[in-house]
């Protein structure tokens, strides 16, 4: 609902505006900012903004110290592959959802939201002792299968309201020119689908990095992922603030980056297609 | 246009999904409720037998149920309201026109994109540590005591209902995770409201302007109806994952200072005293109370189906 206004009144809304976006984005600049500070400029008093010496120091230190590496290939292979794999299960489900949709379609879709509700609290001991029986405990193929469970009911639900805005018309006329089914899936429906696929698997990613009670309570030293080595300096790591910052940017920034392209797709994703 | 082929070819297509999810809410979902009816201690004996309901009342009788469930609903009450109202002003805010929109945009937007570990982390100790936070700098530059944050003893407020009157009190710990969620869950908001703003016919608006409406009044009669679904939406779906909010309290305070929400104590029934009965005892009332709100969004989203 743009309408014009006056360019005062533009000018004053574009100052509000950006103070409320600086102060939301604060944090995150600050942590950024810290990262490439001494530790002993990080706590000075008072702080210091911008005018200290930039130093990579404590990149090189995160990096020595803790297996940086290990972590963020934790987090790519369990987020990337529950994903994925998210992915190939739900997309015959949504597909078949959206095209062929029978009486109990609705009540099936809803009962899979209502699956995501489950406090994962309330399930924690049974999904632990399963792990500990399968030996899974502390391995990424656990996690990957947990993670993919949890994100799956909103991976079928993104594609789903993806695939229903392909019209079925469309379908209907490759038939009739004599497409066969795997032609209609392969020529006609993905390359249809494949915008609505890449959001749906953005979205799920950014969800499954960020996961942080699986990735907690079912990880020690092997599968532990970037929210677990965030975690291991909750203290007295914590007080460096500077390598903390770095620990910070170096988990964060991936992500951020990801988000940035995602967001039109968060508010579907997130609302299951309720606010659009 | 579906055939019976083409039916059963769905069936197929669906059942992957729908058994494996069926699963993941069966199995342990069952397991959970056996549970909640023995004596399980792995640590002192494994599991002695059945309990009957002891453990449902003995995990709501402990002195931790009540403060608990205090603290839930002050935590998602709190973080509901911040995040809604300043929601909703960002969002109105950010439909004027304005010079880089986008960018403000992506300002806006990013805490969401920050993992839990990493905020509650960077608010506990940069911002929060009463010694060498960013706050206390800016208390101390105004002559001010440092407040304590995580640890300080907090406010009293005293609650008059028409018919019964009782105190509530609010620590410092329970105020700053409101505060470190509140950011983390403000861009949700103010995003799914955003877009439900930009949805508004503006022809409507144009028109009660024309007619002398106020800016109060136009907001009162035409936007806030119209964003009730949103908002409604953004308040289900923030108090499911609220009522679960776990790495916020786990590297901040570990539950003292009365930040011990439903779902931290179960973990820590679970977990930490590995008293699996009563924990999943616990679990089982979450389940329930997680599913009442969830009936809810429920019907608004299945009456979006249609």
């Amino acid at each position: 609902m743009a309408r014009s206004v006056t360019p005062r009144r533009k000018l004053l809304n574009t100052t509000i505006a950006w103070a409320i976006g600086l102060l939301i984005f604060f944090p995150i600049l600050w942590t950024i900012l810290t990262s490439f500070k001494s530790e002993a400029q990080a706590i000075a008093s008072p702080p210091i903004f911008l005018g200290f010496d930039w130093t990579l120091e404590n990149y090189r230190v995160v990096m020595e110290r803790s297996d940086y590496a290990r972590f963020l290939w934790n987090s790519i292979i369990i987020a990337g592959l529950s994903t994925v794999l998210g992915c190939i299960i739900a997309i015959p489900a949504a597909w078949s959802m959206a095209f062929v949709p029978s009486r109990r379609t609705k009540d099936i879709l809803l009962w899979m939201l209502s699956t995501k509700m489950l406090p994962a609290v309330g399930v924690l001991y049974p999904i632990y002792l399963i792990f500990i029986e399968l030996g899974l405990l502390d391995s990424r193929a656990g996690l990957v299968v947990v993670l993919m469970l949890i994100n799956l009911p909103i991976i079928v639900w993104m594609l789903y309201t993806y695939f229903k805005e392909i019209p079925g018309e469309i379908l209907e006329a490759a038939r009739m020119d004599g497409a066969t089914l795997r032609q209609e899936l392969i020529y006609v429906l993905t390359p249809m689908a494949i915008p609505g696929i890449a959001s749906t698997l953005l979205l799920n990613f950014i969800l499954a990095w960020n996961e942080a009670f699986w990735t907690l309570n079912l990880t020690a030293v092997n599968a532990a992922p970037l929210t677990a080595f965030i975690a291991s300096y909750s203290s007295p790591e914590g007080l460096f603030f500077a390598k903390l910052s770095a620990a910070s940017t170096m988990a964060i920034a991936p992500i951020l980056i990801l988000g940035w392209f995602s967001q039109k797709q968060l508010v579907r994703g997130l609302t299951f297609g309720a606010v659009k | 246009m579906a055939t019976k082929a083409s039916r059963s070819a769905a069936r197929l297509m669906m059942a992957p999904a729908v058994i494996l999810l069926l699963g993941w809410m069966l199995v342990p979902l069952i397991m959970t409720l056996w549970f909640s009816f023995r004596v399980y201690l792995p640590l002192r004996g494994g599991d002695q037998g059945w309990a009957g309901f002891d453990n449902y009342t003995r995990f709501v009788s402990s002195s931790a149920f009540w403060p608990s469930i205090q603290t839930t609903l002050v935590i998602v009450l709190g973080v509901l309201a911040i995040t809604v109202i300043f929601g909703t002003l960002i969002a109105l805010l950010l439909d004027q026109p304005i010079w880089g929109q986008g960018i403000v945009r992506i300002l806006v937007i990013a805490p969401f994109f920050v993992m839990p570990t990493v905020s509650a982390l960077v608010w506990k100790n940069m911002f929060m540590d009463p010694i060498n936070g960013l706050f206390s700098h800016i208390s101390r530059f105004f002559g001010a005591e440092p407040v304590n944050w995580l640890s300080g003893r907090g406010i009293d407020w005293t609650i008059n209902l028409y018919f019964t009157s009782f105190d509530l009190e609010v620590t410092m710990g329970v105020f700053s995770i409101i505060m470190i969620v509140s950011w983390q869950w403000l861009p949700f908001a103010a995003l799914i409201l955003l877009t439900a703003v930009q949805s508004l016919d503006s022809e409507q608006l144009e028109a009660a302007e024309m007619d002398g409406a106020p800016v109060h009044k136009r907001f009162w009669y035409i936007i806030l109806p119209h964003l009730g679904r949103a908002i409604t939406i953004v308040i289900l779906i923030q108090t499911i994952f609220l009522l679960s909010i776990f790495a916020e309290i786990f590297v901040t305070t570990g539950g003292a200072f009365d930040t011990r929400t439903l779902s931290y104590l179960i973990f820590q029934r679970v977990l930490e005293s590995q008293n699996i009965g009563l924990g999943s005892a616990g679990g089982v009332y979450a389940i329930i109370l997680a599913n009442i709100i969830a009936i809810f969004l429920m019907r608004i989203v299945g009456k979006n189906l249609d």
